[in-house]
């Protein structure tokens, strides 16, 4: 048996992403409209998401599930925990 | 049937009273999903607390099953051997049952509930919380769901690769239709280079198709262990380098660690505590590699014979006009 392929860098489209960190499309668009993903492409349809956004796209899925808050709401918790990260790292 | 399950005490997880209304109980619930949300709180603990605190409020906001817990009243106590009286649900119906968290590994999400609930519930009952896992109408084609597990490397695996071999746990309709869980070993390369927190993803190796459909993906999540002497962010990594006051003072060459091995380092004179040397591209590999810093830390010899604190004080006495606190 095989071992199964491992990819590292791969591209999301909407619907992959929306799969992935089990989200809805409308979900996802308003966190695109808010900035706190930013796929390449302009039309949702190219929208591409690079794999990084999947851990920042589950965490936003997270947050409006478990605290039921509105997509400028997670947009402005995601960068806050970002900006909670760097003065971590920084502190070390 | 379900040795060693406990009873747990709801109101006191979510430390509301028995009489407490629906508003109460999702004010604390709030409250004690915010202070303990994995997201937001990075200590260990957390994430537990945070699916106790979920458990507790899948239960007691949905009425029926609060009707139903409450039949027990305040004769047990937390951590009591539990068994569930036969027949203690009759006359109740649950609403929202579906298969378990749809997680894999464990740690995947924080969907899993106790067995305290499961003997109470069944798996079924998970609906409530709305935690990971399939929604009705969401599987399109036929296409399996994907599936998310964490996999937690020692830091010198990025440096080199790895091989793990990952048990994953899923749950699966048998052929009558029921839920149970399986588990299966899938073994990983995991590739050089590769950052805590990267979600590497395995095409097909999620959820089984249904009606001949394909599977889903897995995506890995990468964690890694913590590490007593480094830390990383991001590329670079970070080391204590604790030096002898001569040494930092006059340079030295020294013997560093470095996750890919011991490596010669030099240190310039005037290398004061808090220095930062950087040891170029000795971080995680990639394009660009990270690098490694080592920061300078002053360790001071202890006097302990009087011959070593005639040491200090020929040494004070060298430095009469140095003011340790002044500018």
């Amino acid at each position: 048996m095989g071992m199964p392929m491992v990819e590292v860098e791969y591209r999301l489209t909407l619907v992959e992403l929306c799969r992935a960190c089990d989200a809805r499309e409308e979900d996802v668009r308003a966190w695109v409209d808010e900035g706190a993903l930013a796929p390449e492409g302009r039309r949702p349809d190219d929208w591409r998401f690079a794999a990084d956004a999947l851990r920042r796209a589950r965490t936003a899925a997270r947050l409006a599930r478990d605290f039921e808050i509105d997509a400028p709401a997670i947009a402005l918790v995601l960068d806050l925990m970002d900006q909670i990260e760097r003065l971590r790292a920084r502190l070390k | 049937m379900l040795a060693g399950v406990k009873f747990r005490d709801y109101y006191e997880t979510l430390g509301v009273p028995r009489t407490a209304t629906v508003d109460d109980i999702k004010r604390a619930y709030r409250r004690l999903a915010r202070k303990f949300h994995p997201d937001v709180n990075k200590e260990k603990d957390a994430e537990a607390k945070f699916k106790e605190v979920g458990e507790a409020y899948a239960v007691l906001k949905d009425p029926e099953k609060r009707a139903a817990y409450d039949r027990f009243g305040e004769n047990w106590k937390a951590g009591q051997d539990f068994t569930p009286p036969p027949n203690w649900d009759a006359g109740f119906e649950f609403s929202g049952a579906r298969p378990g968290a749809g997680g894999t590994g464990g740690s995947a999400d924080f969907g899993e509930f106790s067995e305290f609930f499961e003997s109470l519930f069944g798996r079924g009952g998970m609906g409530a919380m709305g935690g990971e896992g399939p929604r009705q109408g969401r599987t399109m084609r036929g296409r399996g769901e994907d599936h998310h597990a964490k996999v937690v490397i020692p830091l010198e695996d990025a440096y080199t690769g790895a091989r793990r071999t990952l048990t994953l746990r899923m749950p699966e309709l048998d052929d009558e239709g029921r839920v149970a869980l399986r588990s299966r070993n899938l073994e990983v390369a995991i590739p050089k280079g590769i950052r805590a927190g990267q979600h590497l993803r395995l095409q097909g190796q999620g959820g089984p198709g249904l009606a001949g459909g394909p599977a889903g993906d897995l995506y890995l999540e990468v964690e890694f262990e913590p590490h007593a002497r480094y830390q990383v962010d991001g590329r670079d990594v970070t080391v204590d380098l604790p030096l002898a006051p001569w040494e930092a003072e006059l340079g030295a060459s020294v013997r560093v660690p470095t996750p890919s091995g011991e490596v010669e380092l030099t240190v310039p004179p005037h290398s004061g505590a808090g220095r930062k040397l950087r040891l170029r591209a000795r971080g995680l590999p990639g394009e660009p590699p990270g690098d490694l810093y080592a920061v300078v830390s002053i360790a001071l010899p202890r006097a302990e014979s009087d011959a070593d604190k005639d040491a200090y004080r020929a040494f004070a006495q060298a430095f009469a006009r140095f003011d340790a606190r002044g500018r």
